[in-house]
């Protein structure tokens, strides 16, 4: 069934704050086996400019995500979160992520559509660090895939 | 910011060194820690294929880091990414052995955006198995 259309545009409340730690970046940078040291060794961020370490460019997608996932869950949207498929995924950067940043995600709909029986939403989620700054905008593209014939 | 590449440097198809990158069950399962994506597909052969799928396949969000990292070893400064976006169009599949899969990426600078903001788009490829797992895979990024 398509998905109810008065979904676009509606925006979430912020989430709670999330802290990014450096051990976490670490974490992170470890797992997809990326020594650059910006991503842990202070100094070696400072020298680049940064206050602090910072996190790899796609590591903002575990906040984001989670906060699209309250979109996701929302009954009212009645989407089968069971056949979601991952799309697309764009990141716009202010400045990079760093380790002590406070971060809230805001998260919008901006698209719903039904392609071939498919439910295709787009979620645009903006995220503001402790001062109210805008970091990063992260928008991400998911696709309930049809249900088989039975 | 500090990019090790300089604007002037760089014309519309100088290439990035490319890189690849092995994927295995143990890096999926490190990954899911790391990001908190604990999806079964990535972990769970029999979870998988009872959802359609050829077999375990690795988390797009993990390609994704691992395409960008042709951009951020070149420039150096992983801040100096502006934008980065892509598309999911073949999941890398990684078989429960020694090997796993092997991520392979490459990277040309596409176009010479703006002289002020000395930012440049570099448009990348990634393939596994012979198959290109990204699709308009695009990054913006300030030189120095």
């Amino acid at each position: 069934m398509a998905l109810d259309q008065s979904f676009v545009g509606r925006s979430y409340p912020p989430t709670d704050p999330y802290e990014v730690g450096r051990e976490k970046i670490r974490e992170f940078a470890e797992a997809v086996g990326d020594a650059n040291p910006a991503y842990t060794d202070a100094e070696a961020a400072k020298a680049l400019g940064h206050p602090d370490v910072i996190a790899p460019p796609t590591f903002v997608f575990a906040i984001t995500f989670k906060a699209a996932g309250e979109v996701v869950a929302d009954p009212r949207l009645g989407l089968d979160y069971s056949r979601v498929v991952h799309g697309d995924q764009r990141f716009a950067y202010r400045r990079p992520v760093r380790a002590g940043d406070r971060l809230t995600v805001t998260s919008t709909i901006e698209a719903v559509k039904s392609m071939a029986g498919n439910d295709i939403l787009d979620i645009r989620g903006e995220v503001h660090d402790e001062a109210g700054e805008h970091v990063v905008t992260a928008w991400t593209k998911l696709v309930a895939r049809a249900a088989e014939e039975a | 910011m500090t990019a090790k590449i300089s604007y002037a440097d760089v014309e519309v198809g100088t290439e990035l060194p490319a890189q690849t990158f092995p994927v295995t069950r143990a890096t999926l399962v490190q990954y899911a820690g790391a990001s908190g994506d604990f999806n079964p597909i990535h972990w769970n052969e029999k979870f998988a294929k009872e959802v359609g799928l050829p077999d375990v396949i690795g988390h797009g969000m993990f390609t994704m880091a691992e395409a960008i990292r042709v951009v951020t070893d070149w420039v150096g400064d992983p801040g100096a990414v502006v934008e980065y976006g892509v598309r999911f169009t073949r999941p890398v599949v990684v078989p429960n052995d020694e090997q796993g899969a092997v991520i392979e990426v490459s990277g040309k600078v596409a176009a010479k955006l703006d002289e002020h903001e000395r930012t440049v788009r570099v448009d990348l490829t990634a393939t596994s198995a012979g198959q290109k797992v990204l699709g308009m895979s695009r990054a913006v990024v300030r030189l120095a």
